[in-house]
């Protein structure tokens, strides 16, 4: 019977997708648990010294960490699931309201990140592998190589000093807009964020694309293709480029997801309210809380671009069932 | 059962590979400098704070220059690199050691155990990885070896997923059933007939690792969350670099430059080795 089941088209994925969740949920709360001193030492700091043993133990018993370990870790993943992820220490703010305002954010710049790494890493490659060991092809590879090894704090560390300095254009100096707000505004705070992220992005998907049209070119059809008389220019999107795809695709679903990481460090720097500075201020003033539940969404978002790219795959390959 | 002459060609085919022989270069530079903040025969003491010198530009005295308070850019430069490379070997070492180890005998036992392994690699490589490192460090602490330990954790399970792989293909081939029939131990049938496949992979493997090690430390520090001031990092010196590379650029210009010849350096000789290594890539 669950033998059958399980062989239901989409079953064992969700399976799949719900254990893997289930497992970095149970990682991120141990990881949390490990750490020397609790929520009480959090909370109150040295002041915590000062308090009785009675006092300790009914702080104790208010944040429920009386309780076993395990009882815990299914108070916390219940009140997850129904939206209900704690409060902010320092602020007392619900850190399901603050998630609300930083996830778009997150979004929005993962998004655009992941549109201009793949618009310059195809055509970057594409402009390689028109000759390969040439000139051309050599700059190509240097750009993928420089791309990959300048950190993207570097890189944003040099946009804020020069065009805040230089040329006094730093839209992200002004309080942040979202798009709803003041759509211009939010384009020009996007750009420098989006540009490092898809510099980022840029790179493997540029060595993909190029070793894939390197092989789909040595193909028959495509010199079928050029010797029927199809002019070259279309060769090389409607027959080289489109069966190049997949690996380009499966590249940029990978990076996408590293780019939520790459978030982190970006976010900080342009100072964008996003899910990854939410994380770094949050580890900056001890609010594990905080740091528990926004690294738990930032897993689930992974997960998610993951089955997306899944979805994509098949529409792009029909021969993938 | 070493082969001289199979070990001679390995070498051979490495320096038959231009970026293999430019990124060895650029990587022998870098560990040789860090060895002179090892043996502490930089050109000035990287945290010695002379206050005639301010924020002067590059010059015969001063290489890279000196920071806001007086401290030679180029002493802590190297001073910082060598902190990079020390954290980042640590961890790549341990999650070789821990992730090949794990990996070859999930792989060879199977079962429950491999299913486990496997399943916990996945749970952590489904993360970005200065995403986990940075939930870890927040936990553990600030020390280098806390930073190692994170790196470590982050990149154990592409070790563990680079050598299960070829144990599997490998584990059901006829020399290795034999072996099994002979009567070997299972100790000897891994270490002799299973494990030389994994070498290769993993070697390739190690350094790709670092390069990525290295960003992820200097990201960590950049963020204040690993080597605390006054040590340099390189990551560190990028972020005190910021309020004040408008107008002295060298502070940001340098400790950026180390950061991405070392990462190129070991992507290059990533590439050259895989060429070298792969029979398949040596006739092109």
């Amino acid at each position: 019977m669950l033998r059958r089941l399980y062989r239901l088209p989409g079953i064992a994925r969700l399976v799949s997708i719900l254990s893997t969740l289930f497992g970095i949920s149970v990682f991120v709360f141990f990881m949390l648990r490990v750490i020397p001193g609790n929520t009480i030492t959090a909370a109150f700091g040295i002041e915590t010294g000062m308090l009785t043993e009675e006092q300790l133990a009914d702080l104790r018993v208010y944040y429920g960490i009386d309780k076993p370990l395990i009882a815990q870790y299914f108070s916390w993943i219940t009140s997850f699931l129904t939206g209900n992820m704690g409060y902010s220490y320092s602020t007392g703010v619900p850190i399901s309201t603050l998630t609300k305002m930083a996830l778009p954010v997150t979004i929005e710049v993962a998004i655009i990140g992941t549109v201009l790494g793949v618009l310059m890493g195809v055509s970057v490659g594409m402009f390689s592998a028109r000759k390969p060991g040439s000139i051309r092809d050599f700059s190509g590879q240097l750009f993928g190589l420089l791309a990959l090894a300048i950190p993207g704090f570097v890189l944003s560390t040099t946009i804020v000093t020069l065009m805040a300095n230089k040329f006094k254009y730093f839209p992200n100096a002004f309080e942040y807009k979202a798009p709803w707000q003041d759509l211009w505004m939010n384009a020009q705070q996007m750009l420098f964020p989006g540009l490092v992220l898809g510099i980022a992005v840029a790179a493997p998907v540029m060595r993909t694309t190029r070793s894939a049209i390197l092989e789909t070119a040595d193909k028959d059809f495509v010199r079928t293709a050029y010797g029927k008389g199809v002019p070259a220019k279309r060769v090389r999107f409607r027959h080289v480029l489109r069966n190049s795809l997949i690996p380009i695709v499966t590249m940029t679903g990978i990076q996408f997801g590293y780019l939520l990481g790459g978030a982190v460090i970006v976010e900080k720097i342009f100072a964008m309210p996003g899910m990854g500075r939410q994380i770094v201020d949050a580890i900056e003033k001890r609010e594990y809380a905080t740091v528990q539940s926004s690294v738990m969404v930032f897993a689930i978002m992974f997960v998610l671009i993951n089955v997306i790219t899944d979805v994509i795959y098949r529409r792009i390959d029909p021969r993938i069932k | 059962m070493s082969n001289p002459t199979k070990e001679r060609g390995i070498v051979h085919y490495y320096l038959r590979s231009t970026s293999g022989i430019v990124g060895a270069v650029l990587l022998f530079v870098m560990i040789a400098v860090s060895l002179a903040s090892l043996f502490k025969i930089t050109p000035h003491d990287p945290l010695y704070q002379d206050i005639e010198n301010l924020l002067k530009p590059p010059s015969n005295t001063f290489w890279f220059g000196t920071d806001n308070f007086g401290r030679d850019v180029f002493s802590r430069t190297i001073d910082g690199m060598r902190r990079s490379l020390t954290v980042s070997i640590t961890a790549v070492s341990i999650a070789t050691v821990v992730g090949v180890t794990l990996g070859v005998i999930a792989g060879y036992i199977g079962g429950w155990f491999d299913q486990f392994v496997a399943r916990v690699s996945d749970v952590l490589f489904s993360f970005p990885a200065i995403l986990l490192a940075l939930a870890i460090v927040a936990s553990l602490g600030n020390d280098w070896y806390d930073t190692a330990f994170a790196i470590a954790i982050v990149y154990t399970p592409i070790f563990v997923r680079v050598a299960r792989g070829p144990v599997l293909s490998v584990k059901e081939m006829d020399y290795v059933k034999a072996a099994r029939i002979l009567g070997y131990s299972t100790p000897r049938i891994i270490r002799q007939h299973i494990f030389p496949n994994v070498t290769a992979p993993v070697i390739v493997q190690i350094a790709l690792s670092l390069s990525w090690a290295i960003l992820t430390e200097s990201g960590l520090s950049f963020l204040g969350l690993g080597t605390q001031p006054p040590n340099a990092s390189l990551g560190l010196m990028v972020a005190e670099a910021q309020p004040i590379a408008a107008f002295a650029w060298w502070n940001l210009a340098f400790p950026s430059i180390f950061i991405t010849i070392v990462v190129v350096g070991l992507n290059l000789v990533g590439d050259g080795l895989r060429d070298a290594l792969d029979p398949a890539r040596r006739s092109s």
